[in-house]
């Protein structure tokens, strides 16, 4: 018998039975696309497309294509990088970390959110690649690879470099930890699949899933191995990133607040994405039984947190450059806040440390409406983080004749819209042909946390029969 | 997992009632082959007497090649084969190899664990699985029973999973 706290709220809604999670799930993977499925893929295809213009004429022409001039050499291409690599932490946060914690409430969302994050570094990958200039020989440059310099090998001293490392093994791990996840769920698929094509597919997905008992029992331990060697991993990614710019000697930069700044931050703006995508997915799909408020509120309660951390951090690199006595340092944070990218940085003053405190009043957090807007406005709010970071820093450098402004070019924005394509082209797709729920976690979880058996209303009948 | 031709199948619509019916069915010196279940069940690798599994000895070991393999590598390129003086650090200046080392012990670790997993799984994408029923993927539970490696007869293994609590008991034929 499971004891369950009588005042805990259910976590699946609705007396859901095994078999209508399967229903619910895999239904929607055989249903016939929806004619707003078709009309979102058409407008993310097209900026596909768009975007793709501004990529083939980068790699066509070269880099000069973008806004950089000599004092900015780093603009929209890196604060994009970092905003989605940002973006790209809260799915295994959510499944490594909180599988640790045992918090089950990740089992309704883990599945969505680790399609976002592996989808949301292929988008910052992008980045990197292109400032390359000729990715063709990135290789060479990035991987340890012999070549014909002699062999003049990569500088493992170097953060970009790690940043490689970290990334694609961020990347990698990912992947793995979501299909491992997929496959008993494909093989629920193929079960029931109607068609020749769609069992051959389901079937190869499924990796032969034949759900005895040994091979749950080893899943679980590749599960719980998976989680702890993720969790470690996701801290590392972001400390790594914030490692470009803290081992720099750049004022604004050169700071060792950076990493659990960066990692906050990256967790808020993950959070926040999920947040928007989930709230859109749960509306079309009907999954209000499945991420009920109580997911909702949990999230948010996850970025009230996060949105604190990244405020208090703020506020201590400030009086950290002024405590500091060094004249380039406290210039650089006068100028962030009153220069002439003032805009930029009480944008995100505004978006990342105001908005987010709106979340300890109940009714905005547990509000579908409100907590969609106020998911957009953290990302904008997280974008211009990395941009007043970025273009703020170096604008005026050290020498005053070579201050410069930056202005990004329709190249630089196409680029950017390149990503939003592939970002959503890839989430759709995964909407539609795999299963956005984690059926098997989440049927394991109903007797214990569905609504009937083992709810508070159960306990308390037991309770009375015993007193009787 | 391969193994007889005719078996019978104890279908369960519970998890709570799956386990206490392992542990009757063992009880009665029935052989199970396996269990077949649509998610994971908390505690049935002990109540069919599994031994926990040894794939986190595994991604252990995994991880100490990427360790290894990581300092190796750094230390091999930037020290031995093309020592350079970058930015006045030592040529093996360790602190800097850190990131590259705990990334390749994460990717090693996790790669060989999960590669040992399908390997020793046969889970692969041509695998053709024996499927006993098709609705242990979605909400049944199913316990196989070989005939072949019991001595109990066949109506004996019927009346014992019956009484275990299984809601159907079917015959299931393989060629």
């Amino acid at each position: 018998m499971i004891a369950e706290s009588a005042i805990r709220e259910p976590l699946v809604t609705g007396g859901k039975t095994a078999h209508d999670v399967t229903n619910d799930i895999a239904g929607r993977v055989e249903d016939k696309p929806a004619p707003s499925w078709l009309l979102a893929m058409a407008i993310s295809l097209g900026c596909l497309a768009v975007g793709g213009y501004a990529v083939a004429m980068t790699l066509w022409d070269g880099i000069g294509m973008w806004g950089l001039n000599k004092t900015v050499g780093w603009a929209w291409d890196i604060t994009n990088f970092v905003w989605w690599v940002g973006i790209g932490h809260a799915g295994t946060l959510i499944s490594a970390i909180l599988l640790l914690f045992r918090q089950r409430w990740r089992m309704s969302i883990n599945r969505a959110a680790e399609a976002m994050t592996i989808f949301a570094v292929i988008c910052a990958a992008m980045f990197p690649v292109l400032h390359m200039g000729r990715p063709w020989l990135g290789f060479y440059w990035a991987l340890p690879l012999p070549n014909t310099f002699g062999s003049l090998w990569v500088n493992f001293n170097s953060p970009l470099l790690w940043d490689v490392f970290a990334i694609s093994t961020y990347f990698s791990v990912s992947l793995v930890f979501w299909y491992i996840g997929l496959i008993p769920d494909f093989a629920t698929i193929r079960d029931r699949a109607k068609n020749k094509i769609s069992a051959a597919v389901y079937g190869a997905l499924s990796f032969g899933w034949d759900g005895a008992a040994k091979t749950w029992s080893r899943y679980e331990t590749v599960a719980l191995v998976l989680a702890g060697l993720a969790t470690p991993l996701v801290l590392s990614v972001h400390t790594i990133v914030s490692f470009d710019f803290a081992t720099s000697v750049i004022p604004g930069w050169h700071t060792t607040i950076f990493p659990p700044y960066f990692v906050a931050g990256a967790i808020f703006s993950g959070f926040a994405m999920v947040l928007t995508l989930l709230i859109v997915t749960r509306k079309v799909y009907k999954l209000e039984d499945y991420i009920t408020i109580q997911h909702i509120e949990m999230m948010n309660i996850v970025i009230i947190i996060t949105g604190s951390i990244v405020g208090i951090a703020y506020i201590t690199e400030f009086f950290i450059a002024a405590y500091s006595g060094v004249e380039a340092e406290q210039y650089a944070f006068i100028n962030r806040a009153s220069g002439p990218y003032w805009w930029a940085y009480w944008s995100m003053m505004t978006c990342n440390v105001i908005s987010p405190q709106l979340f300890w009043f109940k009714k905005i957090r547990t509000n579908i409406a409100s907590t969609f807007i106020l998911s957009i406005i953290v990302n904008i709010g997280m974008w211009f983080e990395r941009f007043v970071i970025i273009v703020t820093s170096l604008h005026r450098d050290f020498l005053p004749s070579s201050w410069a402004m930056f202005y990004p070019t329709k190249y630089d924005m196409g680029v950017y819209l390149f990503t939003f394509g592939l970002f959503f082209t890839a989430f759709f797709l995964f909407a539609k042909f795999f299963p956005v729920i984690n059926m098997a976690e989440v049927k394991s979880i109903l007797k214990a946390t569905g609504e009937g058996a083992g709810s508070s209303s159960q306990v308390a009948q037991e309770a009375e029969k015993i007193e009787n | 997992m391969e193994g007889g031709k005719n078996y019978i199948l104890g279908v369960f619509d519970d998890e709570d009632v799956l386990l206490k019916g392992i542990k009757d069915v063992r009880q009665s010196g029935i052989k199970i082959q396996e269990v077949y279940s649509p998610f994971p069940v908390h505690g049935i690798d002990d109540a069919l007497g599994y031994r926990r599994s040894r794939l986190s000895i595994a991604a252990f070991i995994f991880g100490m090649c990427g360790t290894s393999l990581a300092l190796i590598m750094q230390i091999g390129m930037l020290g031995v084969d093309w020592p350079m003086i970058i930015g006045g650090k030592d040529h093996v200046a360790l602190p800097d190899f850190i990131p590259v080392t705990f990334e390749l012990t994460v990717l090693l670790a996790a790669f060989g664990m999960v590669g040992t997993f399908m390997v020793i799984s046969n889970l692969k994408p041509w695998g053709k699985p024996r499927i006993y029923d098709l609705r242990i993927t979605d909400d049944k539970h199913v316990m196989a029973v070989d005939i072949a490696a019991n001595d109990a007869t066949e109506d004996d293994i019927k009346k014992v999973l019956q009484s275990a609590g299984a809601v159907e008991v079917n015959n299931k034929d393989f060629e």
